[in-house]
């Protein structure tokens, strides 16, 4: 589609017509993706008025004894995990030079930026004081000594940072030559700092857990969580570029032109070896803790199976799937191990925060999200689902730069 | 705005996002003393007036203590509870042990806390302030399961034992204390404390379990315990260390610098290493 005609933007005005004329709808109404998410996204708005009318109990299952649930779990430290991907694949393109993962670059990085702005975003209805959710920034006070202190300043950055290095694409969609000039320019310092950030707040999520000692099974309490949350969010990350990239291929697959197509295969594969070695890496630094924490004989117990299956189960074997299907070019099975490993990482996130969390507590008292909890996040999956569609179709993110574009790379 | 609280921001709002050195929780800064509490739990009978007078005190819902039936299941405290009295039945017979926050010499919630609404006072007082923005990080970092969150109001509130601040400034001791009938507990610096619980287990080993439980747990707590059989059987952890929680934090908190530092260094590096032999190919090409 690269035939998609470049607007001529001269004035405010302009834009506003132009994307007055963007906003409509394209392609078909009826699909069984919206018929399904439409009627989600009611219920979970009407479920998150009543959390802010009520309090937190009306609508999640959350306790004096359980203080964080699925809304913390999964949208934020397991959703940030998941976008792991675009600090992981800059780095290899644009620091390591890495030509072949050029194309995915855009729809990783939007996708990175809209889970950062949704799943992060979902922070808000969590928290209970949501209107003091400034103070950290406007120095209410900075508890420059707190964890989550240096996440909620790197969460702000680093979406600033993305939003930088995608900003040529929107330059490029309005058809903005000069402005795509000086924003590109910009990119190689965003994606440092994006590094760095990530590399930061993504161990940092971990490193919240640190304060759990005798509260967090010994089985995953360690002093090295902040670094296998690292590690994990490089695979994780990328599993997440798998399976999107999957899901796009096949939707937006008018956008692509046959050679891309042909490439995506040896990308795939490519993507399958990175996730692999990483995945060795976390599984050998796991096997040290454990050898290191002495938590051998919990092993042989409900919790050690539990743990079992995590590791070995949701890491270990997909991590073969992996090298299998990169050998073999199966992309079936490398789908199949990133559908895995990314429910691994999501039950080692949860883990941390509410389920191997205060593991002597009966089962009768623990906390299990609500159906209230499952429909505000399906409803929070759902929203960033609908915008990055909706980018997709209007902005040049899958099938490259328009031709203008190009030209001035070239020189 | 104090003068620490000035140094903190002045070292910290550099954006390196380095912890500002644990130092801030010392008890001797400014010459003064941590103040706190003895339970001698071989004294305690049970009646809960501590539990009335902190109600009265706090404008909490007033608890019927006659009620003697809540011993029957052991109690939490809860945001409308700051202090709860427990019954065990121990290997002595039954025990009564008072529950609320242990106000740590290093507290783990105010090491968690992002905006400094946990605050640790001078005097020893760990204290909650409104600008908290409800993230419950304290309630998931503190070993005792201290902080209490309000889960069903629009504008909920962290509610916990702030060991009377507001009486103290005052001049007087708090409310519990001054309750007690029986003198199971007594008000003073935590360093007289400690004197007289070594003292009487010291003179009397036979009341007493030679243990003063809050002496080193958790780095050592402001609220210190007294019992004549082992703290286990009276309901406490005696599993939770005595390294003091914000420590753990430490080591990734001094990491933040270093990553921030040699990591783009690093990367500046690779930048370079391998954009070379793309330039050099350039050239080639021409």
């Amino acid at each position: 589609m690269n035939g998609a005609r470049t607007p001529e933007i001269r004035s405010f005005g302009d834009f506003v017509s132009f994307f007055l004329s963007e906003l409509k709808p394209r392609g078909k109404l009826i699909t069984p993706f919206n018929v399904i998410s439409l009627p989600i996204m009611i219920i979970g708005l009407i479920l998150i008025v009543i959390r802010l009318v009520k309090g937190l109990g009306a609508v999640t299952n959350l306790s004096n004894q359980f203080p964080w649930g699925l809304w913390i779990g999964f949208d934020v430290i397991t959703g940030v995990a998941f976008a792991g991907g675009a600090y992981t694949l800059c780095f290899i393109v644009y620091i390591l030079n890495v030509e072949k993962y050029h194309s995915i670059v855009r729809a990783t990085v939007l996708n990175g930026l809209l889970a950062y702005m949704f799943y992060a975003g979902a922070i808000f209805l969590d928290i209970g004081r949501w209107w003091n959710i400034y103070n950290p920034m406007i120095g209410n006070k900075f508890g420059v000594q707190a964890v989550l202190f240096l996440v909620a300043w790197h969460f702000l950055l680093y979406m600033i940072a993305e939003a930088v290095e995608f900003s040529p694409t929107v330059a490029e969609w309005l058809g903005l030559k000069r402005v795509r000039k000086i924003l590109s320019g910009m990119t190689i310092g965003a994606v440092v700092a994006g590094v760095f950030l990530s590399t930061l707040h993504q161990s940092a999520l971990g490193a919240l857990a640190l304060m759990t000692k005798g509260k967090l099974h010994p089985l995953w309490f360690t002093e090295f969580i902040p670094l296998l949350f690292f590690v994990s969010s490089i695979f994780g990350g990328l599993s997440m570029v798998i399976f999107e990239g999957s899901i796009t291929h096949k939707v937006f697959h008018f956008k692509l032109s046959q050679d891309k197509i042909k490439a995506y295969g040896d990308i795939l594969a490519g993507l399958s070896r990175i996730c692999a070695g990483a995945m060795l890496a976390y599984l050998l630094l796991k096997l040290l803790v454990l050898a290191h924490t002495h938590a051998w004989h919990y092993l042989n117990t409900p919790w050690g199976y539990w743990y079992l299956f995590e590791v070995v189960g949701l890491t270990f074997v997909p991590m073969l799937i992996f090298i299998a299907g990169a050998r073999s070019k199966n992309n079936l099975a490398i789908r199949a191990a990133a559908m895995l490993t990314l429910l691994g990482v999501m039950l080692n996130r949860l883990n941390h925060v509410f389920i191997a969390y205060k593991w002597y507590i009966p089962l009768s008292q623990r906390y299990y999200p609500s159906i209230g909890e499952i429909i505000v996040t399906l409803t929070i999956i759902f929203a960033e689902v609908w915008v990055f569609r909706w980018i997709v179709h209007r902005m040049p993110v899958l099938e490259g730069p328009p031709a203008w574009a190009k030209e001035e790379v070239e020189e | 705005m104090d003068r620490r609280d000035f140094l903190k921001v002045g070292l910290g709002s550099s954006l390196l996002l380095m912890a500002d050195g644990l130092d801030a929780f010392a008890g001797e800064f400014g010459g003064g003393e941590f103040y706190g509490v003895l339970v001698d739990t071989t004294r305690c009978i049970g009646c809960r007036r501590c539990e009335l007078a902190c109600a009265k005190a706090h404008n909490l819902p007033i608890p019927d203590v006659s009620d003697k039936s809540v011993f029957d299941h052991y109690r939490d405290t809860s945001p409308t509870q700051w202090t709860v009295v427990n019954k065990f039945k121990t290997e002595k017979g039954y025990v009564f042990a008072k529950r609320q926050c242990m106000h740590c010499v290093q507290p783990a919630c105010v090491a968690a806390c992002l905006v400094k609404a946990l605050v640790k006072h001078d005097t020893g007082q760990v204290t909650w302030n409104p600008r908290c923005m409800g993230c419950r990080t304290c309630m998931y970092s503190c070993p005792f399961d201290v902080p209490k969150f309000e889960f069903n109001t629009p504008t909920p509130t962290i509610e916990k034992c702030n060991l009377c601040y507001e009486r103290f400034k005052e001049g007087k001791i708090p409310a519990c204390v001054e309750a007690c009938p029986q003198e199971a507990l007594i008000f003073g610096t935590r360093r007289e404390l400690l004197q007289e619980a070594h003292y009487r287990i010291h003179e009397y080993p036979d009341r007493y379990y030679p243990y003063i439980y809050g002496n080193r747990e958790v780095g050592g707590t402001c609220y210190m315990y007294l019992s004549p059989v082992p703290f286990d059987q009276i309901g406490f952890r005696i599993d939770l260390g005595t390294k003091a929680f914000p420590e753990y934090t430490t080591g990734f908190l001094y990491a933040v610098c270093q990553v921030l530092v040699l990591w783009p260094a690093a990367m500046l590096g690779f930048y370079t290493a391998t954009h070379m032999n793309s330039k050099k190919k350039k050239e080639d090409n021409e």
